[in-house]
């Protein structure tokens, strides 16, 4: 899973299965607020290693702020971070 | 008022609260799906010790987590690490908290010395409350 497109979808995956939100991830804009769509903070930890799993990344204790996982943009952009520093 | 480390602003006199509630069952899906990865992220080792496998114990420290992070009004930027926040209990079974990391910088820039907590789990959901007393000259009467 590689590229913008490829972790944005797998992103959105990860969203549907874990996030409990109200709507499925695919209707949320890339900004939309992940919390105000019903994910809870309990939630986002399950999101947090389920992403870790599907990107083969580990979030650092610097990246465990309520902004690293508040919509899909900022999920994506901290992932693609830790991809780029892995390469 | 002014502004410290985390970017959050020293508390006026007073007292501050959180407070959380949480469904148990949403820490026993989280083991069965994640397993230790999960504990090990977000639980000490020996607040597991504490705990053993009982997923209402887990639930009432991961509300009493958060109640703390409410309590310290943590900005949306500013990284704290679940284990930060580490609760356990005197022989008794009374919670207290004790604050590392980041966790601890902010408490002590707000001024806060003590965090009062309380915890509670019944019917399949798990509870807690902090509390904090920040530049108060408390005598209570005899």
């Amino acid at each position: 899973m590689s590229g913008t497109a490829g972790v944005d979808a797998g992103v959105r995956r990860v969203l549907d299965t874990h996030a409990k939100l109200r709507v499925p991830a695919a209707d949320l804009a890339e900004d939309a607020d992940l919390y105000a769509a019903g994910m809870t903070s309990h939630a986002s930890v399950n999101v947090m290693l389920a992403v870790e799993d599907a990107f083969e990344v580990e979030f650092p204790d610097s990246l465990l702020t309520k902004s690293t996982f508040c919509s899909i943009g900022a999920i994506r952009c901290a992932v693609e971070g830790l991809l780029e520093a892995a390469a | 008022m002014h502004s410290t480390r985390a970017g959050n602003t020293m508390a006026h006199p007073g007292v501050l609260i959180g407070c959380d509630i949480h469904p148990v069952f949403n820490v026993v899906e989280s083991i069965d799906v994640f397993g230790e990865r999960y504990l090990a992220r977000v639980f000490t080792p020996a607040e597991r010790a504490a705990c053993g496998e009982a997923p209402e114990r887990l639930a009432a420290r991961y509300a009493a987590k958060e109640s703390v992070l409410k309590l310290l009004k943590i900005p949306a930027d500013v990284a704290v690490a679940w284990t930060d926040i580490e609760v356990s209990a005197d022989p008794n079974g009374a919670p207290s908290v004790t604050l590392h990391g980041r966790a601890a910088e902010i408490a002590a820039d707000l001024g806060i010395t003590t965090i009062e907590l309380t915890l509670s789990h019944d019917g399949g959901m798990a509870m807690a409350v902090a509390a904090a007393m920040v530049g108060l000259d408390v005598e209570l009467a005899a």
